[in-house]
């Protein structure tokens, strides 16, 4: 269960982030949106540790965690994956999601030792067949496809058995299909793994597709939250985000 | 291959390569080849401890001949004033390069490329000014001159050149060993993760501080362990091994060399170390000549020579593995989620 209450975070006088409450219960799937500025990848900045809050406290199971360290952070268990895939270009898909079970084992100053240890073997190879990439595990990371380079930046926070994974924009940069069948992937490690997943989206057709809740932030505030059919409904969010256009489309 | 396979293939190897470096010295019976291959271990184990940090880490110091250094005068100065055997003078050495290491390393490891790169060179520097300075200890310009008492150990002596040549051998063959084994570690595999993407890794859970620690650490030991050997071979030390220069060889070494392969930088000091003992009796124009030859590669191959067969190699087995990708794709094609159901 994650919990955020009153978190605040200013640049220079512009306020990124302000005063922002909102309660996820454990096991859900929610959405965070808005428009571009609104504060979405801030406040996931915020929760991962990339930035401190100026103010405000992130609660994980009871436990204020703001102003850890990121991997303080994600040994506490919260994970995520980037709006631009941040992988390791030079490393085999297999070797990187293995290198990545070696973090989150603690295994990964061993030097007495050779890299693979067998006994991660089965953890990455039931990640790599979660995110559909084990035909993929030789070829190194630089060489995949966009959607791909996605898929296996979310499986690499997949591998550490996150009870919160955050997804920024996971299907920005794709086309409809590849879309789809990277919302049908998360979907479906969403439904295997039961973790807390809270993604960041702007294809509103995604978000009321798949999301329990969705969180609505413009300018840093929360404008609004609720199910998807209250959110599109919701007048503030069609006017400041959805447009009416999205409305008589979905009416 | 399994973990135990490789390791075992790996220590089979550096025997026979050990086996052979004893052999050559009956073939190539001269003085100039067996102080060639001295030199060669001592820049070898120096530049390959570099490229822990350039190749493997991501962490591109300028200043690493500081270890080079200090490596050399600390076991010179303990075995010019203090009784000791030169196995006790070689631990000291490098337990006293690992913690200066340690202390350099926290200060530096944290900054950013380029500050790391100068603030890395500004203590080898120190290093430098430090040894002119102190004239009484350290002989100033002059160097440690008088030589170093060289007492047998295990039947070991190093006054003789032939034993200084096998003792050379050795330290470069277990050097390359044990750095070959460090960067198969899970940990040579996490500081490829930090090199390759410094802000992916926190949030994988690792201490990116400590990780790099350890590997400057590790590097500034090696780095130790070639300054031995070079003070072993002149018999002293001399400001010129910690001065700014040292690092720029042992960066050439790995650009000629290459970086992405782990002997890259040992053929790269095989190169550069003819073409110094070539070039210089051919002309007083070392530098020119040197320079344009690494301009050559540089500009040429953009890359070392082992790096360029390598890669040639990689590119042809990832094109293998993509075409059989595809063809499994395809193969198993079905038909696509619709959109938006």
């Amino acid at each position: 269960m994650l919990t955020i209450e009153n978190l605040s975070k200013s640049f220079g006088g512009v306020a990124a982030t302000n005063d922002v409450s909102l309660h996820f219960p454990k096991g859900s799937l929610s959405a965070v949106i808005g428009p571009n500025g609104a504060g979405k990848t801030t406040f996931f900045n915020l929760i991962t540790g990339a930035f401190r809050p100026d103010k405000g406290r992130i609660l994980l199971d009871g436990t204020d965690i703001a102003g850890l360290s990121p991997p303080e952070i994600v040994r506490r268990g919260i994970g995520r994956a980037f709006q631009i895939a941040r992988i390791f270009p030079t490393l085999t898909v297999h070797d990187a999601i293995l290198g990545a079970v070696q973090a989150h084992r603690h295994q990964h100053t061993v030097i007495g030792r050779r890299f693979p240890l067998p006994e991660l073997e089965d953890r990455a190879a039931h990640v790599m067949q979660l995110a559909g990439l084990t035909s993929k595990a030789k070829i190194v990371s630089r060489n995949l496809s966009h959607g791909d380079q996605k898929l296996l930046d979310i499986a690499l926070a997949l591998v550490l058995e996150p009870q919160v994974l955050l997804l920024d924009e996971p299907t920005a940069g794709m086309g409809p299909e590849e879309r789809w069948a990277m919302i049908d992937t998360v979907h479906r490690m969403w439904e295997l793994e039961r973790m807390t997943l809270i993604f960041i989206e702007h294809d509103m057709s995604i978000v009321f597709k798949i999301a329990q809740s969705v969180k609505v932030l413009s300018y840093g505030r929360v404008l609004a939250e609720g199910t998807p059919d209250e959110i599109r409904r919701h007048p503030e969010v069609i006017k400041a985000y959805l447009g009416d256009e999205f409305e008589a489309a979905h009416a | 291959m399994s973990a135990r396979s490789s390791l075992l293939r790996d220590s089979l190897i550096a025997i026979a390569a050990f086996l052979v470096l004893a052999a050559l010295p009956y073939i190539f019976p001269s003085k100039g080849f067996t102080d060639f291959v001295v030199r060669l271990a001592a820049f070898g184990i120096f530049a390959t401890s570099l490229n822990l940090l350039v190749g493997y880490s991501g962490m591109e110091s300028f200043g690493h001949g500081l270890y080079f250094g200090l490596g050399c005068y600390t076991f010179a100065l303990i075995m010019q004033n203090f009784a000791v055997s030169i196995p006790v003078a070689f631990l000291l050495t490098i337990f006293l390069s690992i913690l200066v290491a340690v202390v350099v390393g926290s200060i530096c490891v944290n900054l950013s490329e380029i500050y790391f790169a100068f603030l890395t060179l500004a203590f080898q520097m120190l290093l430098h000014s430090l040894i002119i300075a102190w004239t009484p200890i350290t002989g100033g310009d002059q160097g440690l001159t008088g030589g170093i008492p060289r007492p047998p150990f295990l039947g070991i002596r190093l006054d003789n050149y032939y034993h200084l040549y096998l003792f050379s051998s050795g330290l470069l063959v277990v050097c390359l060993l044990a750095m070959h084994h460090i960067v198969q570690s899970p940990f040579g595999y996490t500081l490829r993760m930090i090199r390759d993407n410094v802000s992916r890794a926190p949030f994988l859970g690792i201490n990116v501080f400590r990780v790099r620690l350890m590997a400057y650490v590790i590097a500034g030991a090696f780095g130790a362990v070639g300054g031995i050997v070079m003070s072993l071979f002149v018999s002293g030390a001399f400001p010129d091994f910690a001065y700014w220069t040292i690092s720029g060889e042992a960066i050439f070494m790995i650009m000629l060399g290459g970086l992405t392969v782990f002997l890259g930088p040992l053929v790269g000091a095989v190169m550069l170390l003819l073409l110094n003992d070539v070039v210089t009796k051919l002309t007083s124009h070392y530098g020119i000549v040197l320079g344009g030859i690494i301009l050559l590669f540089a500009l040429g191959l953009r890359k070392g020579v082992l790096d360029f067969v390598a890669d040639m190699w990689r590119d042809r087995r990832q094109a293998t593995l993509s075409a059989e990708n595809r063809s499994e794709v395809a193969a198993s094609a079905k038909p696509a989620v619709a959109a938006g159901e």
